[in-house]
């Protein structure tokens, strides 16, 4: 760490007590970051952003909201109706959320192309699994708070997963609850741990960078930095990058606000909580899907539910189930076949968790069920093993210089067996 | 597209002259400016009285049923309201004051629209504690009006700082007679 030297003295008085200013300096200024980074890499920055986000409309909506439930609903209409601007601050929380989702799955899918999640950077994927499911968490209890229809189903069924353990299960549900169904107390308690994750999302969201900024960004063609040659530094090259994906993000994010702000929720939610009637047709919000798909797919509950979670667990330890010592799908042409079949699995299964579960849907999610883990279970560590992968570049400047498909003999490696 | 615009020309005395960048970064910086203080009114504009709340401003009082020399005490805008039916004695006190020694000058008249009728906020001017005065019994001060307990303020019958800490009168809000009987606060 050489100390840089900063131009005003203010700033160079208090960065030699207290060197917050080096730190930032370091982490967003002149990090050397891969030269070949495409727009994938965007979506670490608006995830960022969108946590941000989050976290400044949750606090102010916290402000006017009412954690009881009698009040929850009116409270929740209060905010849309008589609270300065309250539609607009709660309509961007709500849709904010569901950005976040497509920015992490997005993020989430980029490291499974590129082969992020690779040695050395194992811990960096687990962190980010972490915070997936510190995130699953915190939406799920956020969107209990309005109290409506949605809100209390939703929350009496994904509590009931946990009555699917042996011996205990139904003792930890009556924990959660703090009663004897989904109640006041339960209402309480979600409102204090939704305002409490966030936080903590945020603090493993700093141990992330931290990891992240230990080796470097992956780049596209997969291959480690071999020096200056192969990097350009973060600030202007990445920051004006990531400002642009910004400015597109807060677009579109302001075109489903102000146009379509209802698009992605559920109009049962409108309806104040009933603990005497059930909806017709419940389901989670859409970024729950393909796992709700999986809950239902299975005719066994404690099944269903351990599928469910194994469907996250497995995440944990993707980076040992695919040992493949090449990382980008640019270079391993069987298992980008079978990332792009796993794409179109994951989707179908966020289609068919949003059907009912009758007739041909069970039998179609049982099939992308099936996929999902033979794709991680058999499909993956099979490939590490039998995959005829294609020669590397030797270096990221060789192939951002030359051009890596004009000179192949010249600029690859010699093609190897793994 | 010449390079050359992209670099800080030279003057012949050595000055940069802006060029085509440097107008770019000033615009980018003037609308991310711009957005930001779009995006932070709304957040910060939230924190003032909603709809509802401002919808409850007034209330209305009868006023028929308080007899001379009685106080009532209503709630408007989440303080107390005192409303006092004065005594002639107190009347004539309070228009006997000599107004130019007073802290905050001001005369009975514009402080009262009937005499016998005196309406304030009871937040003592201070720091915000309710005075003492309004039932029989409580202490009322050196001049018979009201009494903070908290600092010591005495207030006369006119509700005018006397003696004590606090800078000005007890505030009367605004009220109109909707008949001989009932009063619109707010």
């Amino acid at each position: 760490m050489s100390a840089h030297e900063f131009k005003s003295p203010v700033v160079r008085w208090i960065d030699h007590r207290l060197p917050v200013f080096s730190m930032l300096h370091h982490t967003a200024h002149e990090y050397p970051t891969p030269k070949n980074l495409n727009y994938m890499w965007n979506f670490g920055s608006l995830a960022g952003l969108s946590l941000a986000i989050m976290i400044v409309t949750g606090i102010v909506l916290a402000m006017s909201y009412t954690a009881h439930v009698d009040y929850a609903f009116l409270s929740v209409e209060r905010i849309m109706r008589d609270v300065n601007h309250g539609w607009l601050i709660r309509y961007i929380h709500m849709n904010t959320a569901s950005f976040f989702f497509i920015v992490i799955y997005l993020h989430m899918f980029r490291g499974l192309y590129y082969g992020s999640y690779k040695a050395p950077r194992e811990l960096l994927w687990i962190l980010g699994v972490v915070i997936f499911l510190l995130m699953m968490a915190t939406a799920f209890m956020g969107y209990v708070l309005p109290w409506g229809q949605m809100s209390f189903w939703g929350a009496t069924v994904i509590t009931n997963l946990f009555s699917a353990i042996p011996l205990v299960g139904d003792s930890i549900v009556t924990l959660l609850w703090g009663g004897f169904s989904v109640d006041n107390a339960t209402l309480n308690r979600f409102f204090s741990l939704h305002y409490l994750m966030p936080f903590l999302i945020a603090g493993v969201v700093v141990l992330h960078i931290v990891a992240l900024h230990r080796f470097g960004s992956n780049n596209p063609i997969g291959i480690d930095s071999t020096g200056p040659q192969d990097t350009i530094s973060f600030h202007p090259y990445y920051t004006i990058k990531d400002v642009f994906g910004i400015a597109v993000f807060l677009l579109l994010l302001a075109v489903v606000v102000f146009f379509f702000p209802n698009a992605m929720g559920h109009p049962d939610n409108y309806i104040p909580a009933n603990p005497l009637q059930t909806p017709a047709h419940i389901v989670p919000e859409w970024y729950f899907l393909p796992f709700y798909a999986i809950l239902r797919a299975v005719p066994d509950k404690l099944g269903g539910v351990l599928l469910m979670f194994g469907a996250i667990a497995v995440l944990f330890i993707l980076p040992w189930l695919d040992k493949s010592p090449v990382r980008s799908a640019r270079f391993r042409p069987v298992f980008r076949i079978f990332f792009w079949l796993f794409l179109v699995n994951a989707i179908a299964l966020g289609y068919l968790g949003g059907k009912p579960a009758e007739g041909v849907y069970v039998i179609l999610s049982r099939i992308a069920t099936a996929w999902y883990f033979v794709h991680f279970l058999i499909i993956l560590p099979l490939l590490s093993v039998f995959e005829t992968t294609k020669p590397l570049p030797k270096s990221i400047a060789e192939p951002v210089l030359t051009g890596f498909s004009s000179a192949p003999e010249k600029a690859f490696a010699a093609p190897r067996r793994l | 597209m010449a390079k050359s615009n992209s670099k800080k020309k030279l003057t012949s005395a050595g000055v940069h002259e802006p060029g085509r960048r440097d107008f770019f970064v000033v615009a980018t910086y003037a609308m991310a400016g711009l957005g930001a203080a779009s995006v932070a009114w709304p957040l910060i504009d939230q924190m003032n009285p909603a709809a509802d709340t401002l919808a409850l401003a007034n209330i209305e009082v009868d006023i028929s049923k308080i007899v001379e020399g009685q106080s009532i005490t209503v709630k408007w805008r989440g303080k107390p309201v005192f409303i006092r039916h004065r005594t002639a004695d107190e009347i004539t006190r309070a228009n006997a004051t000599e107004i130019n020694n007073l802290r905050d000058p001001e005369s009975d008249q514009d402080r009262a629209e009937k005499p016998q009728l005196l309406v304030l906020v009871g937040v003592c001017t201070h720091l915000g504690c309710v005075p003492l005065g309004q039932k029989s019994g409580e202490v009322r001060g050196e001049y018979d009006g009201w009494f903070c307990p908290c600092h010591g303020s005495h207030y006369d019958t006119s509700g005018r700082i006397r003696k004590g800490p606090a800078p000005t009168n007890l505030a009367v809000p605004p009220y109109s007679y909707l008949s001989d009987s009932v009063i619109r606060i707010g």
